[in-house]
């Protein structure tokens, strides 16, 4: 609006030039040079007033219109399937928490005069992401909050790179993004798989179940998370006393009959182990984690992709003023959030919380103050959320839920750190592999 | 103690020479227990528990000491509890989720923080109906007075900022930002300085209440303890303005800050997960609710010291002294 204004303002104001330059070269006709006179001095008087107008209503839009930042959201239709009925992921899973954060953002907002907008772009079978980029970014949006895989995360984040767009990775769990495949316009909200396991494993060592027998699901996913639980037991001092994959051999979910099955199967594929305190399961594929508990052959608690889970966000915390946070959600998405939902939030909120303090929408200005010490991000975690310079990863708390009730929250009392106790979770900086780009 | 106030130590001696104090009575609401714990200061027991709503935390005595107001933020409404029976004799139309609240000077009008809606609903004490809301951030909560009641604070824990509302038009006349999550807003007794705590940020903001501007930020530091469990909350400072105690949160310890130079001159170990405080009218002790002991500890003012613990109900949360 003002660039605009500015633009018009100067064309009048060359027009102004030119008549005075026509008026000098037609002295020799003082017939045309009355005339050209009277037309000029119109013409001068016209655009004097104009241009008083015109700056009027351009200072007068300098007070008025809002500093705007535009946050794109770009996610892919993905329908996971789950065991359980209540864990079925809703539609707007993610996006609901952006949209709270945009609001959030704008009561700040209104009292700053930015104004924080979301443009939602999801990703259909065969969709290009770098090519939604692109779109994205001549929208104007300079920051994208990505609920994608690991590979198209990247793909993404290198084709922003040409237009210094920053990325806030809310989904993708990986470690390598943390570690080899790191960039430096990623910035990640969801906890690494390490941090969830080294959450969870600090919590049954202080329990001191410690010797633990390891379920695998077949998926490469599942064999990830595992390869988390595995150098979390390394860590801190646990014993996998036994490993056993679980294969998915395909079918439904849930069948009408398939619980007699269940309670026939499970038992059986958990005996003849050795003695074990703890079934620790890593089943991200929803194939048969939630079929476990209650079900093993001896009678062990089940953690990790069931039972116990480590997590970012679950509905049932009401700790640190949490349970403002899930009354305004469930007000206004009516239904309960989720972790998803939550690293959404966390990330639209960051951009809204380096918006504020440095009042600018540049993404560099943003971004310096984001992985600076000066961030201080209220996150309903009971302290500050900081984000690791080394890899970009926001530092926070593991909370450890059965669903029902946060069970407690990691890093366990006793787990010490030279800097941050939250740097007991996941990749600390002696262990990096990441060279930011 | 070798920096300690002379301003204290003239004080220690008045008093000192005064005898013993008069009785004063605490009231310290429990955010789990769903009560409220009767302190004899005198006798430095738990004299009595009255039953109120569900989690009780702002509290606060009407201006002639005969009610005693608790914000019961879950039954969404502010309870009225007569100080001399113990009953609950009116529910105030608080808006819904109420935490933290405010008289005016007069003691007519009550001015609550919903964190629910983000409002601060006003409401008239004597006809107990509710005279309008004024919209400010998401999660409102602290609640700062000016000493002419002209002007109210509020503070909004996740916009960052201190409102202030111009009571008469019921109107923002000005933001200040300040560091995350903002609890709790105090005026000094000139009103020359407010003091906002600042509890993920781990400040207190210091401002000019007439330029509206952040003049100075305290920031705290105890060797062996991480910055991330220094959480300011709850705040006192003396009626000479040249003491402030700040409550630390889970660092389990009361700043004392030099209310001018605005230098933190020592800390006072107390109970754990330390939330608000209040000073006796004689300003001989201050005393502090500790959520996670349970308890309350008793502070004296002159030798800067820990004198006492005292058992109350369950998560002790806010605390508010008679004024006779």
């Amino acid at each position: 609006m003002i660039g605009l204004l500015e633009g018009v303002v100067h064309r009048l104001v060359n027009m102004d030039l030119e008549l005075n330059k026509d008026w000098q070269s037609d002295r020799e006709s003082e017939q045309n040079q009355r005339r050209t006179l009277v037309v000029n001095t119109v013409f001068i008087r016209l655009s004097a007033l104009a241009l008083t107008i015109l700056l009027g209503l351009a200072t007068a839009a300098q007070a008025q219109d809002p500093l705007d930042i535009k946050i794109g959201y770009l996610r892919r239709a993905q329908q996971q399937e789950t065991i359980s009925l209540v864990q079925m992921p809703p539609p707007d899973i993610g996006l609901a928490g952006a949209q709270m954060a945009i609001k959030d953002n704008n009561t700040t907002g209104r009292f700053l005069n930015q104004r924080y907008l979301l443009v939602d772009m999801r990703l259909k079978t065969g969709d290009d992401p770098a090519a939604a980029v692109r779109q994205l970014a001549s929208q104007g949006v300079s920051l994208i909050v990505a609920d994608l895989p690991a590979d198209e995360l990247l793909r993404a984040a290198d084709a922003g790179k040409a237009d210094r767009i920053l990325f806030f990775n809310v989904a993708a769990t990986d470690d390598r993004l943390r570690q080899k495949d790191c960039r430096g316009n990623i910035v990640h909200t969801a906890p690494s798989r390490a941090m969830l396991a080294d959450g969870l494993a600090q919590y049954l060592v202080w329990k001191k179940w410690v010797r633990w027998f390891l379920v695998v699901g077949s998926h490469e996913r599942d064999q990830l998370f595992a390869a988390a639980l595995t150098r979390a037991a390394t860590r801190f001092g646990a014993k996998i006393v036994h490993q056993r994959e679980f294969k998915d051999t395909g079918g439904a979910r849930r069948t009408d009959s398939g619980v007699a099955q269940i309670q026939q199967q499970m038992p059986v594929f958990t005996q003849e182990v050795p003695n074990y305190d703890v079934l620790v399961v890593a089943d991200e594929s929803e194939v048969f984690a939630n079929n476990l508990p209650y079900r093993t052959w001896d009678p062990r608690p089940v953690v990790g992709s069931a039972g116990l889970v480590p997590t970012s966000w679950d509905a049932s915390n009401d700790l640190w003023g949490g349970i403002q946070m899930q009354s305004r959600f469930t007000e206004q998405f009516k239904r309960l959030m989720t972790s998803l939902d939550m690293q959404a939030w966390t990330a639209v909120r960051m951009v809204g919380e380096a918006a504020s303090r440095q009042n600018s929408a540049d993404p560099k200005v943003l971004f310096d103050f984001l992985k600076g010490p000066q961030l201080a991000l209220g996150a309903f975690k009971g302290q500050k959320l900081t984000v690791r310079d080394w890899d970009l990863q926001l530092r926070q708390p593991i909370l450890l839920t059965d669903g029902r009730t946060i069970v407690s929250v990691s890093p366990q009392a006793g787990f010490l750190h030279q800097f941050s106790a939250l740097d007991t979770l996941g990749y600390d900086r002696p262990e990096t592999q990441c060279s930011l780009q | 103690m070798s920096k300690r106030h002379p301003g204290l130590l003239a004080f220690a001696i008045a008093i000192g020479l005064g005898g013993p104090a008069s009785a004063f009575t605490a009231y310290v609401s429990n955010e789990k227990g769903n009560t409220i714990s009767v302190v004899d200061i005198d006798k430095m027991e738990t004299v009595r528990t009255i039953k109120v709503g569900q989690r009780p935390r702002g509290i606060e005595l009407t201006k002639d000491d005969n009610h005693c107001l608790v914000a019961v933020g879950d039954d969404d409404t502010v309870q009225v509890v007569d100080t001399k029976t113990g009953e609950v004799v009116a529910n105030l139309p608080s808006g819904p989720d109420p935490e933290l609240f405010i008289q005016s000077p007069d003691g007519r009008v009550l001015y609550v923080a919903n964190e629910n809606n983000n409002t601060v609903t006003i409401i008239d004490m004597e006809r107990r109906v509710a005279l309008g809301e004024v919209q400010v951030g998401v999660e409102p909560e602290g609640m700062g007075i000016s000493p002419d009641g002209k002007v109210l604070v509020n503070t909004s824990e996740t916009t960052n900022m201190a409102h202030f509302i111009d009571t008469r038009e019921r109107k923002i006349i000005a933001n200040v930002l300040v560091d995350s999550r903002p609890r709790y807003a105090l005026f000094k007794t000139d009103a020359s300085e407010l003091w906002v705590s600042s509890e993920i940020g781990g400040t207190v903001s210091i401002i000019d209440p007439v330029k509206h501007q952040v003049t100075k930020k305290i920031s705290f530091a105890i060797p062996g303890l991480r910055s991330e469990a220094i959480q300011p909350v709850g705040m006192s400072i003396t009626k000479d303005g040249k003491t402030g105690f700040v409550a630390l949160g889970p660092a389990n310890r009361v700043a004392v800050v030099d209310a001018t130079t605005h230098e933190v001159k020592k800390y006072l170990l107390v109970g754990q997960r330390v939330w608000h405080m209040a000073l006796t009218p004689d300003e001989k002790y201050l005393l502090t609710t500790n959520g996670l002991s349970n308890d309350v500890s008793v502070i004296e003012v002159a030798s800067l010291k820990v004198i006492k613990s005292i058992q109350v109900g369950e998560l002790p949360w806010g605390i508010t002294i008679t004024k006779r």
